[in-house]
């Protein structure tokens, strides 16, 4: 019965829903994953994706969002194509986080949780990514830039907007 | 469990082993203060306040997730708890608005309280509050969030206790918040039971709030009208221009047979007393033919001359007599007691929403076989033949609810369609219309019965395996079709039965005898009872039933009817116009159909507005209490007497009030130290019957009456007058089970809504209110 005829998802992803909510003893243990590959596929979590994901798991839509919006990660407003997570955690701060973060916001003209006005980045403060060892480090959708300086920020910036010029 | 000791504060305790520590200190009278712990739902822990010492334990324990053991020593009162409290309180005034002077909840809020008890007067922060503007989720609940102190009692009570899940909690941190369901306003069953729970006032009543202030109100316990489960209800009341009205109902000290629970209807359906339509004033047909306003007496005094008329001329069995379920057992039993010896007729029936006669029949010489409700409520194993609990009867889906979650009791469902319980049942079995007949007949052995009825075997094993069982009835059940699962029942040791119904005193009306061929009590009409002495000269042979006695008045072969709060020409369908030759008077609270039709409308005060006793579904008898006030209006039991006094009957006969010498009664003079509000010296008279029946118009002169007369009405009064329920026994009826179950049993299902109730319901603004929020919910779902 968890095979979804009326899917907002890719063929592929509802596949893979429909297995994910097998791995578990119980369907709602598959929530987060879930939420994670929607928000990929469809960008944020928005009204539809809750309610099938509710409808997959048996869960009410309200479920779905008690435990939603309590991870800073899951969004429920679109974001830029590029969504650049600049960390200013304590050993990214100790070297130089928030001069990285100063510069992503002065040169896209956007703050914390903004979208550019052509909508093809976005920028968010957060906490330890997991690259301290190469502080600073930021996280560009799943892409990682570490041991950064003020100055790569425009490099960094240019290479995607090339990227997305070439129709990537 | 086994019994284990341990020290409080220095006290010995002793409890069952695994008991909540703050459960038995509470027992033991020592109050441990908190926010999140609320008896019967899940454990939370999120608060803090419950923290005490624990000998051997490096840091403090909350009393609310230790269970208590043998040798463990705690201490609940220190300089260093208070410092942990206190703390937790700034923490929590943190953001808090203080707005108390305007708070809903001010001077009955557990923060105020216990801010006040361990002073968290002075704040260590400076940073400007975060506001939130007030939101209205429905028309039932509105939510200030900066109030809120993220307990989640509201998210469990709705999610356990109430099963519909509608509230949760989003966000964390400091931007945590209670969320409703349709994301800004509520779809559920608006019961108000989050409002109840929480602590603060974060959750606020549409009809209650910035209305009064607790102090401001006085707080009369009694029934709720709306449906036949009887909750106690706590009415707020306060002066207002033409009498006391209603500001709040609840169940303030969580009481009685619904502890904490109250539906909608009963937790904001009262302002049908203040309705614009609400009659006050008697209405007598005019010689131009219209309804026209005039005094009691000159009403009154028509009414006896007419009745006395007919008598005169046409005898016994001349009029009919119709009664109601929202009218209290005292009225009821005066009603058939004035229609059987003064109308000297036996036309009497009521709007009959369940087959009690039946029931009674086949429980007559059996003791112990019917369920009160906190018997049910406590029961290991419930079979619910039909009915729909959670629609028709609230409280007693929510105590099944509850006895599942709290008891582990197994409920066995069968219906013919889905009904929301299934969701806490054990097994369930839907069968096809005439299934339960089979069903039935497949518990009783008869394999063949049970082939094609997937599930059946096993509900059929299941139940085999059950030690005892209360066997739940909806009132579709019926003549033959109740006494086939009754008989399989009373063919098994410990299996008790209940019979649902609607209308607040449907049990009452049916067991005081507003039956054509019933007496109270289910007695017959003719035999040598007490009754039939002291009933002496009343018609022996059975009189028309509603459904009949509504064809004769129609086509002239009834000269006289009086309607006491029914309205047959809404039920049944009757024509405008069609009862032109009878002489019909109507006593109601609103220009009925019915009333519309009348030569005499008497404007009656509701159940909020008298004193007396009801019975619920369950047989549980409680005080009904006066509450508001409405000036013009007088109860039915007063109207009846003064009918009675103006036809020149003796009223001493109808109700035994004062005594032979003319009334006497201590007035005061024995209380002593124990008069003053709660007079328990008065409880204490009451209840052993020595109270001071001065006036005929007292409706419990006649109760005495009653305990004397109908044999299952013998009431433990002490509890009845402290505010208990006190249950009937059915078994112990003088009644033919053959003669009761050859009899057409009349009954009309009714099948009200979660905000439903017919006419008072329909009467109520709020209740209006959220019938249509629901309305545009559902259209908007589709
Ligand atoms: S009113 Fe009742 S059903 Fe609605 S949210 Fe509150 S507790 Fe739940
Ligand atoms: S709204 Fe009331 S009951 Fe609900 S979490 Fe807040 S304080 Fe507790
Ligand atoms: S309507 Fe019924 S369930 Fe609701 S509060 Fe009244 S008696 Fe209780
Ligand atoms: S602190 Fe920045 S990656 Fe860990
Ligand atoms: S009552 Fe114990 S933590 Fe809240």
């Amino acid at each position: 019965m968890s095979v979804e005829t009326m899917s907002i998802f890719s063929p592929e992803l509802s596949a893979r829903f429909d297995e994910l909510v097998t791995r578990y003893p119980m369907k709602r243990s598959a929530l987060i994953p879930m939420l994670l590959y929607a928000q990929d596929e469809v960008g944020y979590l928005s009204d539809a994706v809750i309610d099938e994901i509710a409808r997959r798991i048996g869960i009410t839509p309200l479920d779905v969002r008690n435990v939603a919006t309590y991870y800073s990660m899951l969004r429920f407003k679109p974001a830029g194509k590029f969504n650049v997570q600049v960390c200013t955690n304590i050993s990214c701060m100790l070297r130089g986080g928030y001069k990285i973060f100063d510069r992503f916001q002065e040169r896209l003209g956007i703050g914390h949780k903004g979208v550019t006005a052509d909508g093809l980045f976005s920028l968010e403060e957060v906490e330890c990514i997991g690259a301290c060892c190469w502080a600073p480090a930021i996280q560009v959708n799943y892409d990682f830039h570490d041991e950064l300086t003020e100055e790569q920020v425009d490099a960094i910036l240019e290479q995607y907007r090339s990227q997305n010029a070439g129709g990537r | 469990m086994a019994d284990v000791t341990f020290i409080v504060d220095g006290k010995t305790l002793t409890a069952p082993a695994g008991t909540l520590l703050i459960d038995a200190c509470r027992k033991a009278g020592i109050e441990i203060p908190a926010f999140c712990y609320y008896p019967g739902l899940s454990l939370q822990a999120a608060c803090r306040m419950c923290v005490v010492r624990q000998e051997k334990v490096p840091k403090l324990q909350t009393a609310c997730t230790t269970p208590v053991a043998d040798g463990q020593v705690f201490i609940t009162e220190s300089p260093e708890i208070a410092q942990a409290r206190k703390a937790t309180l700034q923490l929590l005034l943190g953001n808090h608005p203080l707005d108390c002077p305007v708070c809903d909840a001010g001077g009955e809020c557990e923060l105020q309280d216990m801010t006040f008890k361990y002073g968290a007067g002075e704040s260590l922060y400076v940073e400007a509050k975060q506001h939130r503007e007030e939101q209205k989720w429905s028309p039932a609940v509105y939510f200030d969030r900066p109030r809120c102190i993220l307990c989640y009692r509201c998210v469990r009570m709705c999610g356990e206790g109430m099963d519909v899940w509608a509230l949760g909690i989003q966000n964390r941190g400091v931007t945590a918040v209670i969320a409703p369901n349709g994301g800004d306003h509520l779809d559920c069953e608006q019961c108000g039971m989050c409002i109840d729970v929480c602590p603060v006032g974060a959750l606020t009543s549409g009809t209650y709030r910035y209305k009064s202030r607790p102090w401001e109100m006085k707080h009369v316990s009694t029934v709720c009208t709306h449906c036949a489960d009887g909750c106690k209800v706590t009415l707020g009341v306060r002066r207002a221009n033409d009498g006391m009205e209603i500001v709040r109902a609840d169940n303030r000290d969580k009481s009685g047979i619904n502890g904490d629970f109250l539906c909608a209807k009963g937790r904001f359906g009262f302002d049908f007393v203040e309705s614009a339509e609400r009659l006050t004033q008697p209405l007598v047909r005019n010689s131009a033919g219209v309804l026209e306003p005039t005094t009691w007496e000159k009403a009154i005094r028509h009414v006896a001359k007419r009745f006395q008329e007919i008598l005169s001329a046409r005898g016994a069995g001349s009029m009919g007599v119709i009664g109601s379920t929202r009218t209290t057992n005292e009225e009821n039993y005066l009603l058939q007691k004035f229609a059987r010896t003064v109308l000297k007729t036996q036309h009497i029936d009521h709007e009959r929403t369940a087959d009690y006669a039946t029931f009674h029949g086949l429980l007559v010489g059996s003791t112990g076989r019917a369920a009160s409700l906190k018997e049910i409520a406590a029961a290991p194993a419930i079979l619910l033949l039909g009915g729909n609990p959670t629609e028709e009867h609230p409280l007693l889906a929510w105590s099944l609810r509850s006895d599942v979650r709290l008891n582990h009791a197994r409920l066995y469902v069968a219906n013919t369609q889905a009904i929301r319980l299934e969701r806490q049942a054990a097994q369930s079995v839907r069968l096809s219309d005439g299934g339960y007949e089979k069903l039935v007949r497949g518990l009783s052995g008869d394999e063949a019965a049970l082939a094609g009825l997937p599930g059946a075997a096993a509900f059929r094993d299941a139940l085999a395996g059950e030690e005892s069982l209360v066997v739940i009835c909806g009132a579709e059940f019926r003549g033959a079709a109740l006494a086939a699962p009754m008989r399989w029942g009373l063919s098994r040791p410990q299996v008790k039965f209940a019979l649902l119904s609607d209308g607040v005193n449907a049990r009452g009306a049916a067991d005081m005898g507003l039956y054509p061929d019933l007496m109270p009590g289910y007695q017959l009409l003719a035999g040598d009872r007490p009754i039939h002495t002291e009933y002496a000269g009343m018609p022996t042979t059975s009189g028309k039933d509603y459904a009949a006695m509504m064809e004769a008045a129609g086509s002239g072969g009834l000269d006289g009817l009086l309607v006491v709060g029914a309205d047959p020409f809404a039920a049944l369908g009757v024509a405008e116009g069609a009862l032109k030759d009878t002489f019909l008077v109507v006593q109601d609270c609103f220009l009925t159909r019915t009333a519309a039709q009348a030569d005499v409308v008497l404007p009656t005060a509701s159940l909020y507005e008298k004193t007396g006793t009801v019975t619920n579904s369950y047989g549980d008898v409680q005080m009904v209490r006066k509450a508001a006030d409405k000036a013009g209006v007088k109860p039915d039991f007063e109207i009846l007497v003064r009918l009675a006094g103006a036809m020149g009957v003796d009223v001493r006969m109808l109700v035994p009030f004062g005594d032979a010498q003319g009334a006497r009664a201590d007035m005061g003079q024995t209380r002593g130290a124990q008069a003053g509000e709660a007079d328990r010296h008065a409880v204490w008279l009451a209840a052993n019957g020595l109270e001071p029946k001065l006036s005929p118009f007292d409706p419990l002169a006649i109760l005495d009456e009653v305990e004397r007369l109908v044999p299952e009405y013998k009431l433990d009064r002490l509890n009845l007058f402290a505010g208990n329920e006190s249950t009937t026994e059915p078994g112990a009826g003088f009644v033919s089970v053959e003669s009761l179950l050859q009899r057409k049993d009349g009954v009309v299902a009714t099948h009200p809504g979660l905000f439903d109730s017919g006419l008072l319901s329909e009467r109520t603004s709020a209740l209006q209110e959220i019938r249509r929020h629901q309305e545009k919910l559902a259209v908007a779902a589709d």
